[in-house]
């Protein structure tokens, strides 16, 4: 008598060490996919999506990466996870957690074909990371004081930031958008006030940052094409017919003239309805939803510029930066807030027209051109600019910076070795584990930049002994004084990438059993 | 299949499409049962205590859940089998009824089972072997009273009740800050129960979960977490001593919900319908503004007109709020649900000391803080975690947590942790059992026997000797007559729970004992499954 059939059928069940073996091998795949892209000598992948054209991308970035990936196993989609939340919290360090992560999981592997529990390894890993996390605090540099040091703290870690991107060549450059743009946000993490334009044509180089707010929209006919001293009502209104909202309301009519009637009827509430936003007192008036060309026409009368169909970030970023509240009424022109700017002109970025708000209130928003020879290098400069923009973002709020080049790995490595031989029992190797795990990190990267990884992690090893600044100088392939490279990195993106990569191989490690129910069937299927 | 034959061999037709389907009885059909069952205890076998290990579920979208809960990882394993679905149905009730010790349901169901099938084999009807398993579940309930401990905790002593859920949530993956995770759900519980009726209703506690951050910044937030922000992005983002009007009408014109047409025949009515329709939205916004509110909460959506009237009037507003989250606001606040405009009154607002927006991470995420209302029975529990799939476990780990700190409230009775209890349940019922003739005395021993798996199973995923351990333990407790003996899992250095602090509510063990024997008689009880065949 057999033991009866306990699941459904295609549900499939995987145990012990099977189990374990499937996750180790799903970790591992996908760190090994990303591993190429780390550091500054990193490598890019080309993306094709199967929709439609057939899309590609090129990116360097960890987290667009793994997004696109279909993936089947259950190990590899929290590895995707981890890194996916990277990119939500603090916007950098997407790849590194997923290699962290896998490297913790590579040498939990062998530990555990070396017959320790995963219980013990885990209980091992935790002592570590948090040995490794007070490692880090003790270092940090927090210059929130001094406000010269901190701008060059910002500085340095855009520079760090940017120099595995394809943006390297002109980091310089593109630092200095980066700092300027987030020192204007004040604090506040809103990135969405940043806008990123991007154009093809010309070269990177030619990339600016704008103080005011350009809308990539064009200024309706006849109207003036340049405004001083202007007064915007910003608006999210219906601009077409307006409809009765009224439910079930219908017109109903016996004869053509009243039909001629009816119209003329919505004319004039049209009519009325600008006459009121011109009531305001403005020269300029952007709306949300389109403008039909009646309206348009008269507002072209009164020498009013009216921007239609502004998208819906457009509209905020510009109430932000204009200082004006986003009205929908106009009954009481009085207390409707206006916003102001010194000008708006139409100016001309490549072929295309754009309108340039400059001279404006709130000084909160502004605006990165983005200029580059394809969509490509757009898109993924594109990419990069925000992993740079979030990680300054969140340093301003945790001031706390640490050095770069793989010195934060191995001032952890080191703390954690000497705590590995303080701790007695089975954990202790774990912990070194972990500390094998972490200088992983600066092998990795001097092995992308075809450096001879070996001699170079054991100098490093060597100089941190002592307790020095020595990280991995990938330009002159050799080892060099950080502090003195000027390269920077944010305490928190490192602290992200420490915690969540130990959660999530801590995670994968306490799995024994992996039960996988059938496929859903789809209906649709051809 | 056949149910009868006539003498040439030949079926009788008795059942509707007999030939297509199948019947196992007698014997066989217990046998086949128990195997399943015991297949199905088996999985959760690995899951338990301390050191237990978690499962991998993938659901048919592809979805996955990584958990150590014994609830979840049956509800989740679709299964086709009837007997393993009884043994899901025994988790969940578990669950419902008690909220921990899911696992431990389960792997006590099958160690039953599994004694069953022995006493089977040497020829012992089932009925017997049910009926002696009630006494003896009788026996060791009763035991279990016995060996119980009351303790005492007040709103200013709550360290028993952080203990008690530090055991339970020991086996999660979020034992790394397991002191902070019981302090935040006694805490919680704590806040919403009523003491004097010794009743606590687990629906005023909110479990809210994002991702981001590390589980050390999971909080507890006196009052009510909404995943909404503020409905037009110019609106202050802070309001105090908020009125808030809780609404479940839109800020839309009237729908009427009789079929009507309004005809438009004429200029004049076109124009009167537009005042009317202005008329309206002023109204609306009017009716609140005059009552007081300061904060406008609706389950539905605005028009853009009446929400540019509200951020003119300074009257901050959010829409799409959820129906519970809308009851909850509503509790918390004190304030009434109110379904029109016209019954707006001063007396129905909610009140609030501070309603907040708070952003997270780097991308555009807010939610809405509503704290120090009114009635601050209501509270949230936060938790922020590394991943989607930790905050989904830290949830159920939560929820066990909250249940166990209610039922510690509604019968502050403890027992020894650890398998201790069990332990000494299986030298009681053992002992009992030579007092009963007949052949229930087997089934009653088997029953010990079946007790002692759980401590069993503890051992084993500690990576300690079972066999040696647990004999070691035994004898101790009857040397030093002792209940407090249990399994050392964390190696600590000493078997007593007392002093390791890891205790267990009473009544979560009773009704595992109580639920697990049920769910084995009527497994027991069937002799004949038939079922459709699959071709």
């Amino acid at each position: 008598m057999a033991i009866e059939k306990i699941f459904k059928d295609d549900a499939s069940e995987e145990k012990g060490e099977r189990a374990r073996m499937a996750s180790f091998v799903g970790a591992i795949a996908i760190t090994d996919l990303v591993k190429t892209t780390l550091g500054p000598k990193g490598m890019d992948k080309i993306l094709q999506s199967t929709g439609r054209g057939h899309g590609i991308t090129v990116t360097n970035d960890g987290a667009t990466i793994l997004k696109s990936l279909h993936i089947d196993n259950p190990a590899a989609k929290v590895l995707i996870d981890i890194s996916k939340v990277q990119d939500d919290e603090v916007g950098d360090g997407t790849t590194s957690v997923v290699v962290l992560a896998g490297e913790l999981l590579r040498e939990a592997e062998k530990l555990v074909a070396a017959k320790i529990h995963p219980m013990t390894i885990i209980s091992g890993y935790r002592m570590a990371a948090e040995c490794a996390r007070n490692a880090l605090l003790q270092r940090v540099v927090d210059n929130k004081e001094n406000a010269e040091k901190f701008k060059s703290d910002l500085m340095k870690i855009a520079m760090t930031t940017l120099s595995s991107k394809i943006l390297s060549q002109d980091k310089q450059h593109f630092a200095q958008l980066t700092v300027d743009a987030v020192m204007r946000l004040k604090g506040s993490t809103n990135l969405e006030a940043i806008q990123i334009i991007k154009k093809p044509g010309g070269s990177l180089k030619d990339s600016f940052l704008d103080e005011g707010f350009i809308l990539d929209k064009k200024i309706g006919l006849g109207q003036p094409k340049r405004i001083e001293n202007a007064k915007i009502l910003v608006a999210n209104t219906a601009m077409d017919t307006d409809k009765v909202k009224i439910y079930g309301a219908r017109v109903r009519v016996d004869s053509m003239s009243k039909v001629a009637e009816i119209e003329g009827a919505e004319k004039e509430k049209m009519r009325e309805k600008v006459q009121k936003i011109i009531a305001h007192g403005i020269n300029c008036f952007v709306n949300r939803q389109l403008i039909y060309n009646f309206p348009e026409e008269l507002f072209a009368d009164a020498g009013i510029l009216a921007i239609e169909h502004a998208d819906f970030d457009g509209i905020e970023r510009l109430a932000l930066v204009t200082g004006g509240e986003i009205a929908s009424t106009f009954d009481n022109p009085e207390s409707v807030k206006l916003g102001h700017c010194k000008l708006i002109e139409e100016i001309m970025i490549g072929e295309d027209k754009l309108i340039h708000f400059s001279g404006v209130e709130m000084g909160q928003a502004c605006t990165i051109v983005l200029r580059g020879a394809s969509h490509h290098v757009l898109d993924e400069a594109e990419r990069s600019l925000h992993d740079a923009l979030c990680v300054l973002s969140q340093t301003v709020n945790d001031t706390r910076v640490l050095l770069g080049g793989g010195w934060p790995e191995m001032v952890m490595a080191k703390e954690v070795d000497e705590l590995a031989r303080k701790t007695p029992g089975k954990k202790s190797h774990a912990i070194e584990a972990f500390s094998r795990a972490l200088v992983a990190i600066p092998t990795i990267i001097s092995d992308n930049a075809g450096l001879d990884s070996a001699d170079l992690v054991a100098q490093l090893r060597a100089a941190h002994h002592e307790g020095c600044n020595a990280g991995i100088d990938v330009i002159t392939g050799s080892v060099g004084d950080m502090a003195e490279l000027g390269i920077s990195e944010s305490f928190k993106v490192k602290q992200a990438v420490l915690l969540s990569a130990t959660e999530a191989a801590e995670m994968i490690l306490r799995v024994d059993e992996i039960i996988t129910c059938a496929p859903r069937q789809r209906e649709d299927r051809m | 299949m056949a149910l009868a034959f006539d003498e040439y061999g030949r079926p009788f037709i008795i059942l509707k499409e007999q030939d297509q389907k199948t019947r196992l009885r007698g014997i066989e059909a217990q046998k086949a049962n128990i195997a399943a069952g015991k297949a199905v205890a088996r999985i959760l076998r690995t899951s338990i205590g301390p050191k237990g290990m978690d499962k991998i579920l993938q659901s048919p979208d592809g979805d996955v859940t990584i958990t150590n809960d014994g609830a979840t990882i049956l509800e989740q394993m679709d299964v086709d089998n009837q007997i393993a679905k009884l043994m899901v149905e025994l988790s969940r009730s578990q669950d419902y009824e008690i909220g921990d010790g899911t696992t431990g349901v389960v792997v006590m169901a099958g160690a039953l089972l599994e004694q069953a099938e022995r006493l089977l084999e040497r020829g012992i009807h089932p009925i017997r072997i049910a009926e002696g398993y009630e006494m003896a579940s009788r026996i060791a309930v009763e035991h279990l009273e016995h060996i119980s401990q009351k303790f005492d905790f007040g709103t200013t002593n709550i360290e028993p009740l952080v203990q008690t859920c530090m055991t339970t949530l020991s086996s999660k993956i979020v034992n790394r800050c397991k002191r902070h995770l019981a302090e935040i759900s006694v805490k919680a519980v704590l806040s919403v129960a009523d003491l004097e009726r010794k009743d606590v209703n687990l629906d005023m506690i909110k479990v809210e979960g994002k991702v981001g951050g590390k589980l050390e910044d999971t909080e507890l937030i006196y009052g009510i977490t909404v995943d909404k922000d503020m409905s037009h992005p110019q609106m202050p983002k802070q309001i105090e001593d908020a009125k808030i009007a809780i609404l479940t009408c839109p800020f839309e014109p009237p729908k009427p919900k009789t079929k009507h047409k309004v005809e438009i025949d004429t200029v004049e009515k076109f124009q009167t319908l537009r005042l009317q329709e202005q008329k309206y939205f002023d109204d609306m916004v009017q009716k609140c503004k005059d009552v007081g509110a300061t904060l406008v909460i609706c389950q539905w959506g605005f028009d853009d007109e009446a929400n540019h009237l509200l951020m003119h009037r300074n009257l901050p507003a959010v829409r799409w709020v959820g129906g519970v989250e809308l009851e909850l606001i509503a509790i918390a606040t004190g304030g009434r649900i109110v379904p029109r405009f016209q019954e707006l009154t001063p007396e129905k607002l909610g009140r609030a000391g501070v309603v907040r927006e708070k952003s997270f991470g780097t991308t555009k995420d807010k939610m809405l803080y509503i704290e120090h209302c009114a009635n601050s029975r209501a509270v949230t529990i936060f938790i922020r975690g590394g991943n989607k799939m930790m905050i989904e476990e830290t949830k159920r780990s939560i929820h066990d947590a909250l249940c166990v700190a209610r039922n510690l409230i509604r019968n502050n009775s403890i027992v020894y942790g650890g398998g201790s209890a069990e332990i000494s349940c299986s030298i009681a019922v053992e002992a009992a059992a030579d007092k009963y003739p007949g052949v229930e005395q087997y089934a009653i021993r088997a029953f010990a026997d079946a007790l002692d798996s759980v401590p069993m199973a503890l051992a084993e995923n500690s990576g300690l000797q079972p066999i040696e351990t647990l004999s070691a333990v035994k004898s101790q407790q009857i040397k030093e007559n002792n209940p407090h003996y249990g399994i050392d899992c964390n190696d600590v250095g000493t078997n007593d729970m007392r002093q390791q602090d890891v205790f267990e509510t009473l009544i979560g063990k009773q009704q595992q004992i109580l639920l697990a024997t049920q769910v084995v008689k009527m497994i027991l009880k069937i002799d004949d499954v038939i079922s459709p065949s699959d071709y």
